[in-house]
């Protein structure tokens, strides 16, 4: 469905220090860097595929998904989307895709939501009938009912988020590009997005590749995860894996009936926090049995949990990683360290 | 999306357009509130023409009746031929929001033109009272009687309204190469204000200015269609003119599509 070649997006942005001074001699001699926001990627991407893109600020995430949506040429190499090179941006093209950028919308302003549904109706050629059964479906999925007759500018963000995404999907689109969908959005609103796009792509077999800074829309969507960082992939494979291989202990968490000491709980595994009734250790999984069974007899439990630690905490290890291995100059080394399932670049 | 798809969207593409227009209409009746120059300078040249007739060089005569005629004809003229995509263009080059359009299987060029058609039925609130008013002032005498000089009104207001769009959508395109293209829009505007015919009959400019005008499109835009609408030309002459607007429509045009498509390698689509 998507094939990802070297694909490269190098920008030319001029430069010039703060200052009256700086100011004035840029009006005549401009310097200029060069800025390589993506820095030849390769991927391939199944039909039916959820598919996350993560990455820090400014890793090259967004920018692929707009040379993937066929807004940005591509500097170099070859991207094709369902058979389409997409910085052609041919109607057939256009028709199967969508690109959702949660900062930025298309919805009209001052006219209520129905107007542009009924405006996309028009310019994706949807038959009458279907575009009747789409937005009654999305009405009734998403809760749009009170919505749709009010100005755009009334409605919440939330509300408003869940309107562009019906907007997004009047034509059925076949490869949905989600970019920060769920930003801003309150914990339950997020949870509604989430459920929806997993329906949608359940559905219509959709292919859906999503950023999130919200590691839980990623561990709730997408199987797998594309890590871009400074316009290169470091690690492609499934969310499970990478969580595994960044962060190999697991995180039990004890519920106490009454405050233990540290030094009780040190022989057990890593204090990760303590609190009068709550313990977190750290251990190693293989040892996570053996711990669980000590502190069942020597500590004061009430209940018990065994965690994945928090993927942010592992994105930010694996982000920690990466820097230190780019300063070094040994990032190439270190990216042969992964193996199994995922790969590691 | 093709010339068929582009047709069958068109009505919905206007209605809601429409429905825009209606939601900005106290801005809309600013905007026309600042076009009312015809009128400052029908005052002013009905003033120098009270005593005697101002002689043009080429041996035309404006008397007080002739000024009025003319700016009142200027005036619904900039009314039909009014477009703001330049404006509207550098704005979402510079926010990156021309994205949303890009995405969708409908040029976003189409989107504009929409854009600025659908707010016609607006500005004839404004245009029939001068209309009426322009017939009760200056009676029937200014007008053509021929109905062929009026299809060439017609036309000239066509073509007026395209030369105008283009050049608002080429000015427009430059935004994607240098970032904000509005003071080039300023620039584009004091021209069109001097040569256009807007501020005082191109009749009055020296022979050796008119020649230079008459190749610039600025005279295309609002000239023309008033000079046609107040007798100013025989058929012969009016379908000379013609042919040159039709000329300078397809220059544009093709300095548009140039421009759009090199542009559009450089857009950068800022933000989210």
């Amino acid at each position: 469905m998507i094939s990802v070649k070297g694909l490269k997006k190098h920008y030319r942005v001029s430069k010039r220090p703060p200052g009256l001074k700086a100011a004035l001699t840029a009006l005549f001699r401009r310097s200029y860097t060069e800025v390589k926001a993506v820095d030849g990627i390769t991927f391939d991407i199944a039909p039916g595929e959820r598919v996350g893109f993560l990455g820090p600020n400014g890793a090259g995430k967004t920018t692929t998904l707009k040379v993937l949506a066929g807004l940005l040429h591509p500097s170099s190499g070859e991207v094709q989307v369902d058979g389409h090179v997409p910085k052609r941006r041919e109607d057939a093209f256009l028709k199967k895709i969508m690109l959702v950028m949660g900062q930025k919308q298309q919805l009209l302003w001052d006219l209520p939501p129905s107007e542009t549904f009924e405006l996309n109706r028009a310019i994706y050629e949807v038959p009458r009938a279907q575009f009747k059964e789409t937005i009654s479906e999305l009405t009734k999925l998403l809760e749009l009912a009170e919505l749709l007759g009010k100005p755009t500018r009334q409605l919440s963000l939330g509300e408003r988020m869940k309107c562009e995404l019906a907007a997004a999907l009047v034509h059925r689109p076949k490869v949905l590009f989600l970019d920060e969908p769920t930003i801003g959005l309150d914990v339950s609103m997020q949870t509604v997005m989430r459920d929806f796009i997993r329906r949608y792509n359940e559905r219509y077999g959709a292919t859906l590749i999503l950023t999130s800074h919200y590691m839980d829309d990623v561990a709730a969507l997408c199987p797998r995860v594309v890590v871009i960082d400074k316009g290169q992939l470091s690690y492609d494979g499934g969310l499970d894996d990478l969580v595994r291989r960044v962060r190999p202990e697991k995180r039990v968490v004890f519920h106490l009936s009454k405050a233990v000491d540290r030094a009780d709980l040190e022989p057990l595994g890593q204090v990760v926090s303590l609190a009068p009734a709550k313990a977190v250790l750290q251990v190693a999984q293989d040892r996570v049995a053996a711990t669980v069974s000590r502190a069942l007899s020597s500590l004061p439990v009430k209940d018990l949990t065994v965690e994945n630690p928090p993927l942010e905490e592992v994105m930010s290890e694996l982000f920690a990683r990466s820097r230190a291995a780019r300063e070094e100059g040994q990032a190439d080394g270190e990216s042969e360290e992964g193996g199994g399932e995922g790969d590691w670049e | 999306m093709s010339v068929r798809g582009t047709l069958r969207a068109a009505p919905t593409l206007l209605r809601v357009g429409f429905a825009e227009a209606i939601a900005y209409r106290a801005e809309m009746f600013v905007w026309v509130l600042s076009t009312t120059m015809p009128f400052v300078m029908l005052a002013l040249w009905t003033s120098v023409a009270r005593d005697q007739p101002v002689l043009a060089p080429g041996g035309a005569r404006f008397g007080s009746a002739d000024f009025i005629a003319y700016f009142l004809v200027t005036f619904v003229v900039r009314q039909l031929t009014a477009s703001w995509a330049a404006w509207e263009m550098n704005y979402e080059v510079r926010t990156g929001t021309l994205a949303t359009k890009l995405l969708r299987p409908l040029n976003p060029i189409v989107g504009y033109a929409a854009e600025n058609l659908s707010a016609l039925p607006m500005r004839f609130t404004v245009i029939v009272p001068v209309v009426v008013a322009a017939g009760f002032v200056t009676g029937a005498a200014p007008f053509p009687v021929d109905p062929v000089l009026w299809l060439a009104f017609c036309a000239a207001v066509v073509g007026g309204w395209l030369l105008t769009f283009l050049a608002n959508i080429a000015i427009g395109c430059l935004a994607l190469f240098i970032q904000s293209s509005i003071k080039v829009m300023d620039v584009y505007l004091v021209l069109f204000f001097v040569f256009s015919g807007y501020l005082f009959p191109i009749q009055l400019f020296p022979p050796w200015l008119r020649g230079v005008v008459d190749w610039l499109p600025f005279r295309y835009q609002i000239g023309l269609p008033v000079e046609l609408a107040v007798s100013m030309h025989d058929r012969a002459a009016a379908f000379s003119l013609l042919a040159r607007e039709g000329v300078l429509v397809v220059a544009l045009a093709v300095l548009v599509a140039v421009l759009w498509k090199r542009g559009l390698r450089r857009f950068q689509a800022y933000g989210g």
